[in-house]
């Protein structure tokens, strides 16, 4: 059975619209990313998947259920953490996790192997209340709550925004360990460098799914010819890049990237050509292979 | 020579037992990309409001745009932009609002106003929304707006902080085409982010462990110091040594 299936799912806020018939499915063990900008429409479509919205249009199911009228079986088996932090920030790490145990009809004790790994590390501060918490901490307290009535969907809506790099790679390294007890997870990120880490990706802008593929996928299906180049002064590389007929290019870590249109002939010596009448000497041009976030990019142009 | 516009000198802040910013030593160049990097809670917030004249130091000593951040905190003020995701434009002021009103607290003329204003306006390319609410556009408008009217006073010097949250990875860059403009102008831009890609981007960066500066180097340079082919692993290298968080 399919975790998740969005059919042609919309949703508009005083004739805006935020979802514009969006249709993926997620499979059972599977980690789903919904890739893409603030505003895109990531969190209307988890409050709908989660019952908390109703679509305009289109239909949804999770775990087999639909969305409009099995919201209460639905609630009974997701977890679902929010980008706002959700939890209660005058209870205690300890009390916030037994109140969401208790309101599951659950215990600490029954599902404690699901969470053992993350709350280790948060037993030191059981004691301490929810709101006086490092970002780091409470992302992995809610992530608990979350967890504590082994969900059988989980939702993550941008739970690594703001994160730092180092605290954003150990909870990916969670998010893998529980994909292994089987667990489905549907997560929202705008960092490009998550998205490798989903066995597929969506994705989103303006409300719509631009393509849905799994990140290596993604990449083999980029059909441009792309280049990096480099130069003493990257303001004036990329200022005379933009004269470069048939060609877009950005800024790409300590290079810019060069991407050639379709059909455009193009090669290194080109390049460097155009570069060297502009005034830039001793360039370093190459040929390199896109990644996930050139293909975005790509798909935003 | 090159000029120098922020100068750190083992500049420190303590909260009662707790030292945030622990004695971090370094200048920043004229035109300068400096890139300001640390984990959340490594101090970098503390150390950025020291050096806008918003927090007075418990020792050591620091200049800013010449400024002295114990005694001339006023002058520092006027001598700098600052922009954050968290804080930046009037939701509920138009997009020409906003700029009057900024401009106005930035001590620029009636005259000087009505010519930013148009300027800012057709740079931006945001001729059709001029009378909008900054609510109702675009996050990346929003922050290529925020970001220019940051600098609407000429500053010496940019303070960015974490200014690109959220935003699409083709804006992100339109927003750092007006970064190296700025800079190419001789603004000097300091700037924290959690994107490494952008790290890249710094002509210099520092990295923050608990308090105290750990690296301090061209993202070229520090590459090759930790022997790693990314930023994002030089960052993890240094950050995994750190004992406390937020």
């Amino acid at each position: 059975m399919k975790a998740v299936i969005a059919n042609s799912l919309s949703k508009e806020y005083d004739g805006r619209t935020a979802v514009d018939k969006v249709s993926f499915e997620v499979d059972e063990g599977e980690i789903f990313g919904l890739i893409g900008p603030d505003g895109a429409g990531k969190t209307s479509i988890f409050r709908m998947l989660t019952t908390l919205l109703l679509p305009d249009n289109g239909t949804a199911q999770v775990c087999g259920w639909d969305v409009v009228k099995d919201w209460e079986s639905i609630r009974n088996s997701v977890g679902y953490m929010p980008g706002k932090f959700s939890l209660y920030q005058d209870l205690t790490v300890e009390e916030n996790l037994q109140f969401f145990a208790t309101v599951f009809n659950t215990s600490i004790q029954e599902n404690y192997h699901l969470i053992e790994d993350i709350y280790v590390q948060l037993e030191p501060f059981k004691n301490r209340r929810a709101g006086k918490l490092s970002g780091g901490m409470k992302q992995k307290l809610a992530l608990c709550c979350a967890l504590i009535h082994k969900p059988k969907v989980l939702f993550l809506d941008e739970p690594t925004t703001g994160v730092d790099p180092v605290s954003r790679k150990e909870f990916w390294e969670m998010l893998k360990k529980l994909k292994m007890q089987n667990i489905s997870i549907l997560v929202s990120t705008p960092y490009m460098d998550e998205a490798s880490q989903c066995d597929r990706i969506a994705l989103v802008q303006n409300g719509q799914i631009l393509s849905i593929d799994a990140p290596k996928d993604l990449i083999r299906n980029y059909q441009n010819q792309l280049f990096k180049a480099k130069a003493y002064d990257r303001y004036l590389l990329l200022e005379v890049l933009k004269s470069l007929e048939g060609t877009k290019s950005y800024a790409f870590g300590e290079y810019a990237h060069i991407s050639v249109e379709k059909g455009k002939p193009m090669d290194k010596a080109l390049i460097l050509h155009h570069l060297e009448a502009n005034g830039l000497s001793q360039a370093e041009v190459d040929e390199v292979e896109a990644t996930i976030e050139d293909c975005f990019i790509n798909l935003l142009h | 020579m090159e000029e120098i516009v922020i100068q750190a000198d083992k500049l420190t802040k303590k909260f009662g037992d707790f030292i945030a910013t622990n004695a971090i030593t370094f200048q920043v160049h004229k035109g300068e990309i400096f890139g300001f990097l640390g984990a959340n809670g490594a101090g970098k917030t503390t150390a950025m409001r020291m050096l806008c004249g918003l927090s007075i130091p418990s020792s050591g000593d620091a200049k800013v745009a010449g400024f002295d951040v114990y005694k001339e905190t006023e002058s520092i003020k006027k001598n700098i932009g600052y922009m954050s995701q968290k804080f930046s434009l009037y939701e509920d002021l138009t997009v020409v609002e906003n700029i009057r009103f900024f401009g106005g607290i930035y001590g620029l003329s009636d005259n000087e106003i009505k010519a930013k204003t148009e300027e800012l306006v057709k740079r931006l390319g945001l001729t059709s929304v001029r009378k909008k609410l900054v609510v109702d556009l675009p996050l990346g408008w929003k922050q290529k707006l925020s970001f220019s009217i940051a600098i609407i006073h000429q500053p010496r010097i940019v303070f960015l902080d974490e200014p690109t949250g959220g935003v699409d990875p083709l804006t992100r860059r339109q927003f750092w085409e007006l970064i190296y403009e700025a800079a190419h102008n001789g603004i000097t831009v300091f700037v924290t982010t959690h994107y490494m890609d952008e790290a890249e981007y710094c002509d210099r960066l520092s990295i923050m462990v608990d308090g105290m500066i750990k690296a301090l180097d061209s993202p070229k340079n520090l590459k090759e110091q930790f022997q790693v082919t990314s930023m994002d692993q030089v960052f993890y290298k240094l950050a995994r040594q750190a004992t406390r968080s937020e």
